[in-house]
């Protein structure tokens, strides 16, 4: 198929235009409601389209879909609104199509300002929509930074708990990552002999960054991208912010949260320290896989201890996002001899912890909205008064530890098929994590959905027909990717193909300490 | 004196007249409603004159080059530069001028008695500005200087209460202080070269240090750190820093406005000038004891900034803080290959990010006062917790307030931000990547405290002050007239904040200005 000129643009601007008509005209909750579902209905099905038109061929071009304006063409500074994507971005587009729909079903339940929650809600995806497919830096850092007063105005707003303190963590952690980001890409600029923001440059091999067009040491580059994109994942140790911004933002923040905005830090990585840095990359390969095993084991750990069904999932995030580091430590191997199989899984990776931990915060949302507690141990034998919720969350569960058959099971796999070449013991021990993985989720699902059923929960009643909506759109695909994973390696293939080229031709760096 | 050298100095002697003028509007109207119409009338005056300069230079406000209207032959050459540099901030101050006169219009009816002296000390002040911009000889520098400060001093003390007077004497005392030393510097460097005009001046500390004069070259690096700290007082940059929050606390707030933005960028624009004029040829590290500045400047003001409870002393420090972000891009004139060829040529490149910052931070911090201006119009107060429930009674201030805050800390899409990625763009190429890396940590801290103010006023219980004004029974001040903020105040208010926002996303043509003018200081390569 071929471009459609201003899919691209629509498909980001529609919620914004969204949010920007119930400022306006309209007026009335239940109104407002409706709009946003519409507005994120078809935004959904313009992301579908997006990816269904996205050229899968070996023929295509790497980029599709460009739209292009020229911003500003001055000598000093060249930048232009350029949107487009490619193998790694258009299921990220999905994915925020998808989350999003379900984020404003989840939020049905909002109560008070409902419709200032909405506008924030829209424009909180417009500004992941942008992050995932703008191709210049200037506009990427543009939404980066976009996607923050949202979010914290959603969690310190409709929040719960210590909200405000977990809103401003928030902030501030994220704006001290995106800080080292802008000078990171001002250093990318200026080392440029040619100076513009244009990704789809920096990403030609040939035309990247060169150590001796430097103007500050590529290495120090590569770091200040990581410290945005690490805060963002979240890996140890900057993971605090996480599960305090989880547990007190309401459920659609949670579900964006989770699902979307961490997805942002895994992108960044893949697309800016992995496209971009291939030499440093493999260089220091062992250090971004040593912080991603560290991730996994401690944030299995800490999860087994944690009571609050949001906080478990919370931590339980940090678990899973190390493995995209662990996956990325895959370019490690000898020179030569990378494969796509580990950066493939870590695509696949922040796929699927979207759709899963979506299923999750959404079916926890529903039981808190009914059962008015998170605590686990007030739980249990909800799984006989609502069937629908208790499946669903126990198909997010066992796709969560990596049960065949189930997403989570082909981004785990390709992880640790691709991890284990360049570093056998670290891949080890990250495999221990999913082993506790099946703790910790087994014995939450086991204390909340089932056991003996408790009176007082009597009178609940399951998910109505337009709460499972989200539950069923992510469950089911979560077994479609279960089931078919090449509907997404086969796209991620077409954008890490030529990644993985460029660090196997790139000059061989200082050996990594294995 | 011919004509011709009238009509050079044209906008400074309109806009001085138009000072006295008002105030002898004073004495003859008794509708005192009028003063503000004729003063913001008037001002078309100096803006037209400033215009018509500008289309006397070939190629107009985008043309490049250092022509200057100033004839070799005529009386006020060698004090005074009518270029392209100089008439681009002649621009910035009547414009900020007229929009603070235009959101003052409420607030000067609680001045019954001194409203015609408020309008003209302004403009005087103003005609002192202009001047700054374009003198180029130290006394009518120095002339410059005081002028523009003294007649702020009277309006810092206008109010009738403590704190008025505790500004205004702080400003004064200070201000004397730092003139004294800026004297001193001048006098030290006239004493070295002989010369009182800049071109002199540079001429003599052309090539490596001398020891055939008394005291060697020393004294000269001795004056000019003496004529730095001097001119830090009105950049409101570390070390003269300490009057600003006092001021910004007890002045009145339309003054402190055209404080923050207009007396700040004509100082840079004197800076800029002292620096382009040949003093960067002379054997000293000015990078580095400006880039050590600017990292002392934002810390420090940002850390300070965190503790206050009153919005305006907040914005003091928070002043202080961006003039440290300022000096980062004049730090970056004099290192690097990106910036300067090593013969005394140089690129646009460091200079037009301070013009092009300057113009944002103008936008965003005249939105933010004046925002606070008709919030504190109708609460009677600045603490910062008393800003609860501004967003339920007055969400059009509140949202304006919000969008100065975020464009404060530098958050696209604004003006500030594009300033800061020109400025950090300028450092890295001048080899000051850590400069670049201090600024962005320090807009990290600068977000804590800016984002805790829009926090209190979306998120906190509605304050007494807040409810008591829906009421319409909040208690009287002095300083407020308790007439709610009227069309004007919210027109000045909607223009500042577009301009916010339109500087951030079409940003091209301000750069190519700014680029443009700055190619009238010596030693710029034309692009």
């Amino acid at each position: 198929m071929f471009g459609i000129p201003g899919l691209l643009t629509l498909t980001v601007f529609l919620p914004a235009l969204g949010a920007l008509a119930i400022l306006l005209f309209v007026r009335g909750d239940r109104l407002v409601r409706g709009f946003a579902f519409a507005v994120g209905l078809a935004d959904l099905l313009l992301s579908v389209a997006v990816f269904v038109s996205f050229d899968r061929g070996d023929t295509a071009d790497r980029f599709q879909l460009i739209d292009k304006l020229t911003w500003i063409s001055a000598e000093t500074l060249n930048a232009s609104y350029l949107l487009g994507v490619d193998g790694l971005s258009a299921p990220m587009v999905l994915l925020t199509g998808l989350l999003g729909f379900c984020a404003i079903i989840a939020s049905w339940s909002v109560k008070e300002r409902v419709r200032e929650y909405f506008i924030w809600l829209l424009l909180l995806q417009t500004a992941v929509m942008g992050v995932f497919t703008s191709l210049d830096f200037l506009l990427f850092f543009l939404f980066w930074e976009l996607e923050l007063l949202p979010m914290y105005m959603l969690i310190a707003n409709w929040g719960t708990g210590r909200k405000t303190y977990s809103a401003m963590k928030f902030l501030i952690f994220t704006i001290l990552g995106s800080a080292f980001m802008l000078v990171a890409i001002v250093a990318v600029f200026a080392s440029q002999p040619s100076g513009s923001f244009d990704m789809r440059v920096l990403l030609e091999p040939g035309s990247m960054l060169s150590a001796s067009n430097a103007a500050v040491p590529l290495s120090l580059m590569f770091w200040l991208f990581f410290a945005a994109f690490a805060v963002k994942l979240p890996t140890w140790p900057v993971h605090t912010w996480l599960p305090d911004a989880h547990t007190d933002a309401p459920t659609a923040a949670s579900v964006m949260l989770a699902g979307v905005m961490l997805k942002m830090g895994g992108y960044g990585l893949l697309r800016v320290n992995v496209g971009m840095f291939p030499e440093e990359v493999t260089a220091f390969a062992w250090l971004l896989i040593l912080l991603g095993v560290i991730s996994v084991l401690y944030g299995a750990v800490v999860t087994i201890r944690q009571t609050d069904l949001k906080r478990l999932i919370a931590y339980s995030s940090v678990s899973h996002m190390g493995l995209v580091l662990v996956g990325i430590g895959s370019v490690g191997a000898a020179a030569g001899q990378v494969t796509g199989a580990g950066l493939n899984g870590a695509a696949m990776q922040l796929f699927t912890h979207g759709t899963i931990t979506g299923l999750l915060f959404v079916g926890v949302g529903l039981i808190y909205d009914k059962a008015h507690t998170r605590y686990i141990p007030d739980l249990g034998g909800l799984a006989g008064r609502m069937p629908v919720a208790a499946a669903a969350l126990a198909i997010a569960g066992f796709a969560s530890l990596g049960l065949p058959g189930l997403s989570g099971f082909v981004s785990e796999i390709l992880v640790f098929f691709g991890a284990f070449k360049a570093f056998p013991v670290m891949t080890i021990l990250s495999v221990l994590g999913i082993i506790l993985a099946a703790g910790y989720i087994l014995w939450m699902l086991e204390r909340s959905l089932f056991g003996p059923s408790r009176e007082r929960f009597d009178s609940l009643t399951d998910a109505s027909p337009l709460e499972a909506i989200p539950l069923v759109l992510l469950a089911a695909s979560i077994v479609l990717v279960g089931v078919y994973p090449a509907i997404l390696t086969e796209v991620f293939d077409t954008a890490i193909t030529p990644m993985v080229d460029a660090i196997n031709s790139a000059p061989v760096a200082v050996a990594g300490n294995r | 004196m011919s004509p011709h050298d009238i009509f050079l100095i044209s906008p400074q002697l309109s806009m001085a007249g138009l000072g006295l003028l008002v105030i002898l509007a004073d004495l003859v109207f008794s509708r005192k409603g009028i003063l503000t119409w004729v003063a913001l009338i008037g001002l078309a005056l100096p803006l037209a004159f400033t215009l018509a300069q500008l289309d006397q230079l070939t190629g107009g406000i985008l043309g490049s080059g250092d022509q200057n209207l100033v004839a070799e032959t005529g009386i006020l050459h060698g004090s005074l530069a009518v270029d392209r540099f100089g008439l681009f901030f002649n621009l910035l101050v009547v414009v900020s001028l007229g929009l603070v006169f235009l959101a003052s219009a409420d607030y000067v009816k609680s001045l019954p008695r001194l409203r015609g002296e408020f309008f003209g000390l302004m403009l005087l002040s103003a005609s002192g500005m202009m001047l700054l911009a374009s003198a180029t000889e130290l006394i009518a520098i120095y002339v410059a200087l005081e002028l523009t400060t003294l007649p702020l001093v009277a309006i810092a003390a206008f109010m009738p209460n403590s704190r008025s007077s505790e500004a205004g004497m702080k400003f004064l005392i200070i201000g004397a202080i730092s003139s004294a030393l800026t004297l001193y510097g001048m006098a030290l460097l006239y004493g070295f070269s002989g010369s009182t005009t800049l071109d002199g001046i540079a001429l003599a500390l052309g090539g490596p240090l001398r020891d055939d004069v008394p005291f060697g070259s020393y004294a000269v690096l001795v004056g000019i750190a003496v004529l730095t700290v001097g001119i830090a007082f009105k950049l409101s940059a570390i070390p003269s820093q300490m009057w600003v929050p006092d001021v910004y606390e007890g002045a009145p707030i339309p003054m402190v406005a055209f404080l923050s933005v207009a007396s700040k960028a004509v100082a840079f624009a004197l800076l800029l000038r002292f620096l382009y004029s040949g003093f960067l040829l002379f054997d000293a590290d000015w990078g580095m004891l400006l880039a050590v500045l600017a990292a002392i400047s934002m810390t420090v003001g940002n850390l300070v900034a965190i503790a206050q409870s009153n919005i305006r002393r907040l914005l003091g420090y928070s002043t202080i803080a961006h003039a440290g972000y300022i000096l980062v891009g004049v730090a970056a004139v004099t290192q690097g290959s990106g910036i300067s060829d090593g013969n005394g040529s140089f690129t646009t490149l460091g200079p037009s990010s301070v013009l092009f910052y300057l113009v944002a931070y103008v936008a965003a911090n005249l939105t933010a006062f004046f925002a606070i201006l008709a919030i504190h119009s109708r609460i009677g107060s600045d603490l910062i917790e008393e800003y609860g429930g501004v967003f339920r009674r007055f969400p059009f201030l509140a949202v304006t307030l919000a969008l100065a805050l975020v464009a404060l800390i530098g958050v696209p899409p604004t003006g500030i931000f594009v300033g800061k990625i020109y400025l950090f763009l300028a450092a890295v190429k001048s080899e000051l990547a850590w400069l670049a890396l201090i600024g962005a940590v320090n807009s990290v801290i600068s977000a804590y405290y800016y984002v805790r103010i829009i926090r209190v006023m979306f998120l906190s219980p509605e304050s007494e002050s807040v409810a008591a004004s829906a009421l319409g029974t909040a208690p009287v001040d002095a300083e407020s007239s308790r007439s709610a903020a009227s069309w004007p105040t919210l027109t000045a208010l909607a223009v500042t904040a577009i301009c916010t926002v339109l500087l951030g996303v079409l940003f091209g043509p301000v750069v190519e200005v700014a680029e443009s003018a700055v190619t009238a200081l010596p030693g710029i390569i034309a692009p």
